[in-house]
């Protein structure tokens, strides 16, 4: 096992912290003795060289005469540069140059924001000095293919915390199962077909609760925290907590086959099998949206965590890309002659990958919604999944490949590990920030060491593995807090920051919609009643005829007098034309 | 009159003295009542007493001949209106030294009142002792007691005594700094007695020479400082400048002095008199020439202009140091040494003149008619000159002859000409080149294809440029391209509609990946089955032929519909079979602008959706903020986050703190002019270097007091 060389990175927990300032006390007089004497190490060494004696002498008495002696100085003055590269990671959008000519408050307005802007880049540049850890990778001798590496090998080559991430659950009872992690990697949850569901501490082999629901389960999914889970059953979508107790049964959501959880805007989205699409706040437990696709049973189903748009699959080769917001998809776009099988979006939102009946491979890149490349897997693939260090695997019967650099331009060629398991793979799905795959197949659930999967800094704020529950509790607090509305939800992110810049008729419109009636209405005309017999019904008629089509009055006098201004203008040019044309060529000899 | 009769007081009755046409009933006098009282009545003893001023008298006789009457007094609202407005500009300008306050408020960052609170913690010992005062008896001892001994008070770091010390030297050090002002001294004196003895030599041809020296060295020290010390080479560029400027304000050498003019009568016989104008008007030339930059588009025409201007003219300045802005800009001509020259060139020229005096007062009568010819001469030789310069700079120099003592004018130009040479020199290289390309312009032509590969024939015209001076293989060369070109622009007829065919995107072949092991569950007879299964179960449904339907559909939908508005039947014959007319339908037949193309027009194998996401509409900025102009302007000045999951906790901090800070329970004072404890007090915060700067503007001053 000498050939093998395998990293797994080590998690640290990461506080982020300001820099230290020292001050300097002010400098007495009587300390000024010692300091003399004193000689900066570098200064030594670059006089040892030297002549020695001459050196030095020289030396103090060029110090003497700059009054060096008397103050310190820094080696290293200012503050320390930052990479370019670090720099440029952090950069956000262009810098504006204020413009030529331009007024002085607007000139404030810009520097101000560029110089924040720019200290804001600055700062989260120092800072990424804090991130220290890096992705490991698996390295094979000279011919040697890193697909041919065991499971057991690895696991036995690795320190033993880290090979115990590899193990089998034996389920065979009430298989295939369905699986998911929860969002910071410790707990996962399993659901069997045949209505078993477990939630385990997998790091700690803890069991949180294990029970049978004593119906089909088609799909498993943790909400925010690791308190409350999802299980889609055979007709209803029931909501547990961690000790199984049922919290909910949402009997709006039927028959439902996949779920994904947007755990920034608290969002449940449900796909069933009669074709609806389906989101519930968990916050508040309200149906946001429910969308009827018109494309049939949905099983496959996968989130863009960028923009948390909801990518569907469908028997048709197509893939359909869903906001709750609109009833129709954002984008739908033919990917496979067959019926699309499974997908997945990177967590950057750039690539999406998809497999299909037609056991093709392809990588789209979703911004510009252009395929990059494709390729034949013999088998096709059942399952896909992207990891955090954009490592793709794909179930192909009962064989899991994991490949490496698929989202690049160029198609892969072989894969970057395999793994054989016992049944057909039901489940797929990477543990974040922990270089694992758990896959649920037909006889329980294996946990697979995949070097280099996993994102290795993470953000204590928002998912910390080690945090304790009260820790958990008061995230959970800011989380709800910071809630992103459903509105927001729409291909591009950045949208809310950008100015609308629809015009006043089509804003006036939608406002109209959106209340139902047109608040800028002009009300109907009411006459006064007044006394004295003045208010009978011919006489209110008669001061209604009086302001009655005051509107198309108005049009009326409108297009009555651009009439008359036409007219006019014709007239007085037929009269110039006229005027010329009585006058010929000999008239300029005219007296 | 009457009323007083009841009172007590009875006045006394006045004797009428004159006679009188009226009579009043209360024995007043009532001489010349109705006729208007003049002033000279009043005042008519005036002229005649002694005592009064002349002053006096003659304002009263102006007084009594001006005609002109008071104006009558504004009415009350007016005056109050003028009141007002004047009262306005008053406060006005009282008011408005606030302004810069209030702006610099404006304009603060952050705002903490109470203004001007002193900061908390401990304080610095010097702080303390700096506002402290002597009182007690024991104090005023011991602080004598530390005057005496000249220990500090204020600031307590060193005393004078430790200040010397440290600033004493040690013998070693002493002994080095002796010997060396020994030897400053010791020089200073050799050079004193050097100089004395050089001052004493009378013979003009060595002091010649030593100028000439001194111009060869300051030339090569000018050019040194434009490396080294830019500011000083630009402050000699000045002198020059303002020579050049002094020159063309004042007659100087431009014949047109005593001396110049009986030269000039001289200058038809006597060869070194002509001779000696010429140089006149030269050394003019030289001092107020300005060398001029051509821009690009002149270059053309100042080509053919070339052969009488030197050559480092066209140049642009051999950029020694590119970060020295000045050296980018055009160098004038003069050297400050010219200027020095010049001035004993005037003196020289003024002994002359004292001694040809003489002699032009005999020929003064023919001196207009010498005067024309003296116009047409120095052009003529100016020419010459500037060719000789030219040849000059492409040979070495070559030197001067010896001249004869009255013409030190001639060093000046001699000055000129290396001056030039110098320059010429460093860009020889690439000025030669260019050189030898204007003589030949065939050759350049050459030159420039080997460096360039390609030429870019716009039109035909060109083309035949072209022939005219390269052979003919060239030519075919360059027209390639553009055979190119017009297939290229042909080309795009032919593959006008979709780029690219959907099926092809699909059936493209794909990369086999090849799989370590097989997998068992599906056996090859399964696979074989399963494919035919799957092509069954497709076989009727042509997913593209679908997709591509359900595209057009949509980009049907959006496109704008005619509306027909023709009513058969009107102005013309109507029933059936008959058509309303072709103009009628056009006319009636209203089209609307068709929409923007869709954002999946070039993409086939997608539909992206054309309605608009108005849910995000609502929390949208709708409306451009007041300083921006554009929404790029906006857009980028919101685009850093300022949420802690973006940034570090100090940066949001700094991106969030509040524009007004307030002390709990703290007593905020108005603004006020006198003290400055209720003063204004600014707060500037610098966010680089994260310093923040107090500023107390008291309005009589107008004039920032800063502590930080």
């Amino acid at each position: 096992m000498d050939s093998l060389i395998c990293y797994l990175p080590k998690k640290v927990n990461i506080y982020e912290f300001d820099w230290l300032f020292l001050t300097q006390p002010p400098k007495r007089y009587w300390e000024e003795t010692e300091n003399t004497d004193q000689r900066r190490p570098e200064e030594e060494q670059g006089t040892a060289v030297q002549n020695q004696n001459k050196s030095t002498v020289k030396e103090r008495s060029l110090k003497r005469k700059n009054g060096e002696n008397l103050e310190k100085k820094d080696p290293f003055p200012g503050e320390a540069p930052i990479p370019h590269k670090q720099l440029q990671k952090f950069q956000r959008g262009e810098k504006y140059k204020v413009p030529a000519g331009a007024r002085r408050r607007l000139k404030e307005a810009i520097i101000s924001s560029e110089a924040m802007s720019e200290l804001a880049q600055k700062q989260a540049a120092r800072y990424d000095l804090l991130l220290p850890e890096d992705a490991g990778f698996l390295e094979g001798d000279e011919d040697e293919d890193t697909n041919t590496i065991s499971q057991d090998d690895i696991a036995d080559a690795v320190d033993i915390t880290s090979g115990s991430k590899y193990f089998n659950l034996h389920l065979s009872q009430f298989g295939p199962y369905r699986l998911d992690y929860g969002r910071t990697g410790r707990h996962l949850l399993v659901g069997g077909k045949k209505g078993h569901v477990a939630c385990i501490d997998w790091q700690s082999k803890d069991l949180m609760c294990e029970m049978n629901v004593m119906e089909t389960v088609n799909d498993v999914k943790w909400l925010h925290t690791e308190a409350m889970f999802a299980v889609a059953q055979k007709r209803w979508l029931y909501i547990y907590d961690s000790k199984g107790l049922e919290l909910h049964c949402v009997k709006k959501f039927n028959d439902v086959l996949r779920m994904q959880f947007l755990p920034y805007h608290f969002l449940l989205a449900t796909a069933s099998a009669t074709g609806f699409l389906q989101y519930l706040d968990v916050s508040v437990g309200k149906e946001i949206a429910a969308v009827c696709t018109k494309m049939g049973r949905l099983d496959v189903m996968s989130q863009n965590p960028h923009n948390a748009v909801i990518h569907l699959g469908h028997p048709n080769g197509t893939v359909s890309l869903w906001s709750p917001n609109q009833k129709e998809p954002l984008v739908k776009m033919l990917c496979h002659r067959g019926a699309v099988r499974s997908l997945t979006v990177d967590k950057t939102g750039t690539y999406m990958v998809t497999s299909g009946l037609d056991r093709k491979l392809k990588v789209y890149d979703i911004r510009a919604f252009k395929p990059l490349h494709s390729c034949f897997l013999p088998a096709g693939a059942s399952c896909l999944s992207l990891s955090q260090g954009g490592l793709l695997s794909a179930a192909t019967g009962d064989i899991v490949q994991v490949y490496q650099n698929v989202l690049g331009s160029s198609p892969v060629s072989k894969p970057y590990m395999a793994h054989r398991l016992r049944g057909q793979i039901w489940g797929l799905a990477y543990c974040p920030f922990e270089d694992v795959l758990g896959i649920g197949h037909g006889e329980g659930f294996t946990s697979m060491i995949v070097p280099g999967a996993g994102e290795p800094n993470f953000d204590a704020l928002d998912t910390n593995p080690f945090r304790s529950s009260k820790q958990r509790q008061e995230w959970e607090v800011k989380a709800l807090l910071e809630k992103v509305q459903p509105e927001l939800i729409g291909l591009d992110p950045g949208q809310l920051s950008k100015v609308d810049q629809a015009s006043f008729e089509q804003r006036h419109k939608e406002q109209v919609e959106a209340l139902g009636f047109d608040p800028l209405a002009k009300d109907k005309f009411k006459p006064k009643t007044k006394k004295k017999g003045r208010s009978s019904a011919g006489a209110i008629e008669k001061r209604k005829r009086k302001v009655a089509h005051e509107d198309q009055r108005d049009e009326i006098r409108q297009t009555v007098q651009e009439r008359t201004e036409r007219d006019k203008e014709q007239k007085e040019k037929s009269n110039e034309k006229k005027k010329l044309g009585n006058k010929s060529t000999l008239d300029r000899f005219r007296k | 009159a009457i009323s007083s009769m009841g009172s007590r007081k009875r006045k006394k009755q006045n004797e009428r003295s004159e006679a009188s046409v009226q009579v009043s009933e209360f024995f007043v006098n009532a001489e010349g009542t109705g006729e208007k009282v003049n002033l000279s009545d009043l005042l008519g003893t005036v002229e005649k007493t002694s005592g009064a001023s002349n002053k006096t008298k003659k304002q009263l006789r102006n007084l009594q001949s001006s005609k002109e009457t008071l104006e009558l007094p504004l009415n009350k609202q007016q005056t109050e209106k003028i009141q007002r407005g004047i009262a306005y500009e008053k406060t006005a300008a009282e008011v408005s030294c606030w302004r810069n306050i209030i702006l610099q408020n404006q304009k603060a960052e952050q705002m903490v009142f109470p203004l001007n609170q002193e900061s908390p913690g401990p304080k610095r010992v010097e702080q303390v002792v700096a506002g402290w005062k002597v009182q007690t008896p024991l104090e005023q001892e011991i602080f004598r007691l530390l005057h005496i001994n000249s220990q500090p008070v204020d600031d307590p770091v060193l005393t004078p005594v430790e200040e010397q010390s440290l600033k004493a030297m040690s013998l070693e050090e002493a002994k080095i700094r002796r010997a060396e002002l020994q030897k400053a001294r010791a020089l200073q004196s050799y050079y004193e007695a050097k100089a004395k003895r050089e001052k004493k030599i009378k013979s003009k041809k060595y002091h010649k020479v030593q100028r000439k020296a001194k111009c060869k060295d300051f030339l090569k020290q000018f050019d040194e400082m434009v490396k080294t010390n830019p500011e000083g080479a630009l402050e000699e560029l000045k002198k020059m400048e303002l020579s050049r400027m002094e020159e063309r304000m004042s007659l100087k050498h431009q014949n047109s002095g005593k001396w110049a003019k009986s030269k000039a009568i001289m200058a038809k016989y006597d060869d070194s008199a002509r001779k000696a104008m010429q140089e006149q008007l030269q050394m003019n030339k030289d001092l107020t020439q300005k060398i001029v930059v051509p821009s690009d588009d002149e270059h053309e025409s100042n080509e053919e202009g070339l052969e009488t201007i030197p050559d480092f003219v066209n140049d642009s300045e051999p950029v020694i140091d590119s970060v020295n802005p000045w050296m980018r800009g055009q160098l004038t001509h003069e050297e400050p040494e010219v200027s020095c020259v010049t001035t004993e060139d005037v003196q020289t020229a003024e002994e002359e003149n004292e001694e040809e005096e003489l002699v032009g007062e005999f020929e003064r009568k023919r001196k207009l008619r010498q005067a024309d010819e003296e116009d047409l001469i120095p052009t003529e030789e100016e020419r010459k000159r500037a060719e000789d310069v030219v040849e000059v700079s492409d040979k070495e120099e070559e030197d001067d002859d010896d001249d004869d003592e009255e013409e030190e004018e001639e060093d000046v130009s001699e000055f000129n000409t290396l001056f030039r040479l110098m320059r010429s020199e460093k860009t020889l290289e690439g000025s030669n080149q260019t050189r030898e390309g204007l003589n030949t312009p065939g050759q350049e032509d050459e030159e420039g294809l080997l460096n360039e590969g390609q030429i870019r024939v716009r039109n035909i015209e060109d083309l035949e440029v072209l022939g005219e001076f390269v052979d003919p293989q060239p030519i075919a060369e360059p027209s390639l391209p553009r055979t190119a070109a017009v297939e290229a622009t042909s080309e795009p007829p032919y593959k006008k509609k979709r780029e690219i065919d959907l099926k092809e995107v699909l059936t493209k072949e794909a990369k086999a990946v090849k799989v370590p092991f097989l997998p068992t569950v599906v056996d090859e007879e399964e696979r074989d089955e399963q494919i035919s299964i799957i092509k069954e179960a497709f076989a009727g449904d042509d997913v593209i032929s679908d997709f591509i339907k359900d595209k057009s559909k949509l980009e049907a939908a959006g496109r704008p519909e005619v509306v027909d508005l023709t009513l058969p039947g009107w102005g013309e014959w109507g029933g059936v079979g008959l058509k309303p007319s072709r103009w009628k339908r056009k006319r009636f037949r209203i089209k609307t602008a068709p929409p923007p193309p869709r954002q999946d027009q070039k993409l086939p194998d997608v539909i992206i959706s054309e309605n608009r996401n108005a849910s995000v509409a609502s929390h949208q900025v709708s409306q451009l903020p007041f300083p921006f102009q554009n929404t790029a302007q906006f857009e980028s000045s919101i685009r850093t986050p300022i949420g802690p999951t973006w940034n570090t906790q100090s940066v949001v901090k700094n991106m969030t703190k509040p524009k007004v800070i307030t002390k709990m329970g703290a007593i905020i004072e108005p603004m006020c002019s006198g003290n400055q404890q209720g003063a204004i007090t600014h707060a500037n915060t610098n966010i680089k270097n994260n310093s923040t700067v107090y500023t107390w503007i008291p309005p009589a001053t107008a004039k920032n007091i800063v502590f930080v």
